[in-house]
């Protein structure tokens, strides 16, 4: 199945990365192969088939509800670009 | 100098014949005259190397030394680590320096191993040829037109020209055992949730798994040994006891059951590789298994399911890379929508996000059942087709890849046809089993690579037929063109 400009232009909204109008031909292009190839797929008969998420054949394990970690905010804001009295800054969301 | 195992090194060291610190030194002689031209480095740690080479001597005169007391070794830079920058490739981590190790990192520090540097990857592992690293392929010491797989190239790379005597890698789709094979080394994959993820930057939770280049499957069982094991901070890793790979070596092939899947033998396998890989599995009946040919009937499938499941997984994982706690960050706007997709938009290099936009495609309304869940029922089909073949035979074993090295930029511009490079390995991710890749041949002067697949955790069989196979092979102490021994020896 090709993909359309305004596909791409919507898909790469919801995972929030800009796609300038010099880059949407290669896009849709590179796109439109990659579902090419997946819609293989489509052939397949799979009814009643169980969906396989996982390869592990175990249970979620669950822990104590203990304290774990001590605070190391100062070390974990290193990494940080913009931070202010040890809140991290982002551009203004409310006016 | 030439190329030496960790078992060589390893007893050199706790034999007094050598030290840590003047092993660190031959190797960062050997990465400063040779990674010019290779690329396999993204981080050289010469100063903190040698520091931890003077505290491993210090435990070897003591006699408490372990088997990797004072072994240098280098970690693919998607491994966490406190004490050198991980940027798994990526200008969007360039110059994140972790809180914390990754387990891999802090078991196999513990055991004793000596971190040299940090290396070379396709971005966030995204990748079959190391191309995609934001900071430049790495070339293949065989040939430096020509890729040495990815994504764990840089590992692959540094132990052929025996830059390093070992690195880490993760596989995802073949990112050990692909370089492996067209490196010439030697890769192994354990079963998914054998060695904990905690501190491996994500990029498909249910697929990826660390493992290791090697030049031997002995030195991959002496690491597996350290690296294994349960941890619980990843709530995947399996809570089940760690076997003593070494012991288990050793042990005679007759009477094994070794599969040989038709499908891996399609028109797509150059013949000439398809010789070397016949001539591997004749070795393993001279040895007294019995060869028998079984069929993985879906396996033509893997690709398709596994960039629907690769993708969705990496859409989720990836956006955590807000701009805001760590990475890169645009700074010019004054919206935080604009802020996000600016910041990624520049972070992020062209495959990362081809994958992330496919990724959030297949899970997108309207599209869930028809790509994600499809994917996900076809998978399960590629599992149970594993599962009936180990339900007859031991292990299996093919080719690793379809042809051997190919050239940098020959396939950088048709994805589709750098992702059908993995056909052979792909499987494995998705059924979470474990494989390794052996040196079987040359083509064209170009190494080829033997897989060996084993039921899940069936890890010690794999290790001991590749082992046995090595015995009686000389395949993998081929030295290549590009190496720290130089091109006028023949073996290591």
């Amino acid at each position: 199945m090709a993909l359309s400009k305004k596909d791409i232009q919507q898909i790469a909204h919801l995972a929030r990365i800009e796609v300038s109008d010099d880059e949407i031909a290669d896009y849709v292009d590179k796109l439109s192969q990659i579902i090419g190839l997946v819609d293989q797929l489509q052939q397949v008969n799979t009814t009643d088939v169980v969906p396989m998420a996982h390869p592990s054949d175990m249970y979620q394990r669950l822990r104590d509800d203990e304290v774990s970690e001590v605070n190391q905010r100062e070390l974990f804001q290193r990494n940080a670009s913009a931070v202010t009295d040890g809140l991290y800054r982002v551009p203004k969301v409310l006016d | 100098m030439q190329r030496s195992t960790i078992a060589e090194l390893s007893r050199q060291l706790r034999g007094g014949s050598v030290t840590s610190r003047a092993l660190v030194e031959r190797y960062l002689a050997a990465i400063e005259a040779l990674d010019g031209s290779i690329n396999a480095f993204i981080t050289v740690c010469g100063e903190q190397a040698l520091a931890a080479a003077d505290a491993a001597d210090e435990l070897l005169q003591s006699g408490q030394a372990g088997p990797l007391t004072g072994v240098p070794l280098a970690h693919k830079d998607i491994f966490c680590t406190t004490d050198a920058p991980t940027t798994c490739g990526s200008r969007m981590l360039e110059g994140y320096v972790s809180p914390f190790d990754a387990t891999a990192v802090e078991r196999l520090r513990a055991a004793g191993a000596v971190l040299v540097g940090k290396t070379n990857m396709d971005e966030f592992a995204m990748g079959s040829s190391t191309e995609t690293s934001y900071f430049g392929p790495t070339g293949n010491p065989w040939d430096l037109n020509r890729s040495p797989g990815g994504s764990s190239g840089g590992s692959a790379a540094a132990v052929a020209a025996g830059m390093i005597p070992a690195g880490t890698g993760t596989d995802t789709g073949g990112s050990i055992r692909q370089p492996a094979a067209l490196a010439g080394v030697t890769g192994f994959k354990p079963t998914y949730g054998r060695v904990s993820r905690y501190g491996m930057v994500a990029f498909a939770s249910s697929l990826d798994q660390a493992g290791t280049l090697t030049l031997t499957a002995e030195d991959a069982a002496i690491l597996m040994e350290a690296m294994a094991g349960f941890d619980p901070r990843d709530s995947t890793c399996a809570d089940l006891p760690v076997p003593a790979y070494t012991d288990a070596l050793n042990t005679s092939l007759a009477g094994k059951r070794i599969g040989v899947p038709k499908e891996f033998f399609d028109a797509g396998l150059d013949s000439d590789n398809e010789q070397c890989v016949r001539e591997a599995i004749a070795v393993f009946e001279e040895q007294g298994a019995t060869v028998v040919e079984v069929s993985l009937p879906n396996l033509h499938l893997s690709v398709p399911a596994y960039y629907i499941v690769a993708p969705a997984e990496c859409s989720s994982n990836l956006s955590r890379f807000d701009g805001v706690r760590f990475g890169h960050r645009h700074e010019e706007v004054t919206d935080l929508e604009s802020f996000y997709k600016l910041t990624r938009k520049e972070g992020f290099g062209p495959e990362v996000k081809r994958r992330i936009i496919t990724g959030a495609y297949v899970l997108s309304a309207g599209y869930y059942d028809a790509y994600y869940l499809k994917a996900q029922q076809v998978r399960q089909l590629i599992s149970e087709d594993f599962k009936r073949c180990f339900a007859e035979v031991d292990l299996l074993a093919g080719p690793t890849t379809p042809t051997p090295a190919f050239l940098l930029g020959e396939k950088m511009d048709d994805p589709v046809q750098m992702y059908l490079n993995d056909i052979y390995t792909i499987g494995v991710n998705l059924a979470g089993l474990p494989g390794i890749s052996v040196p079987c041949g040359l083509v064209r002067g170009l190494p080829v690579g033997l897989q060996l697949i084993g039921p899940q955790f069936g890890e010690s069989a794999v290790l001991n037929c590749a082992h046995i196979y090595q015995q009686q092979t000389q395949w993998h102490d081929l030295v290549p063109a590009i190496s720290a021994s130089g091109s006028d020896g023949d073996s290591r």
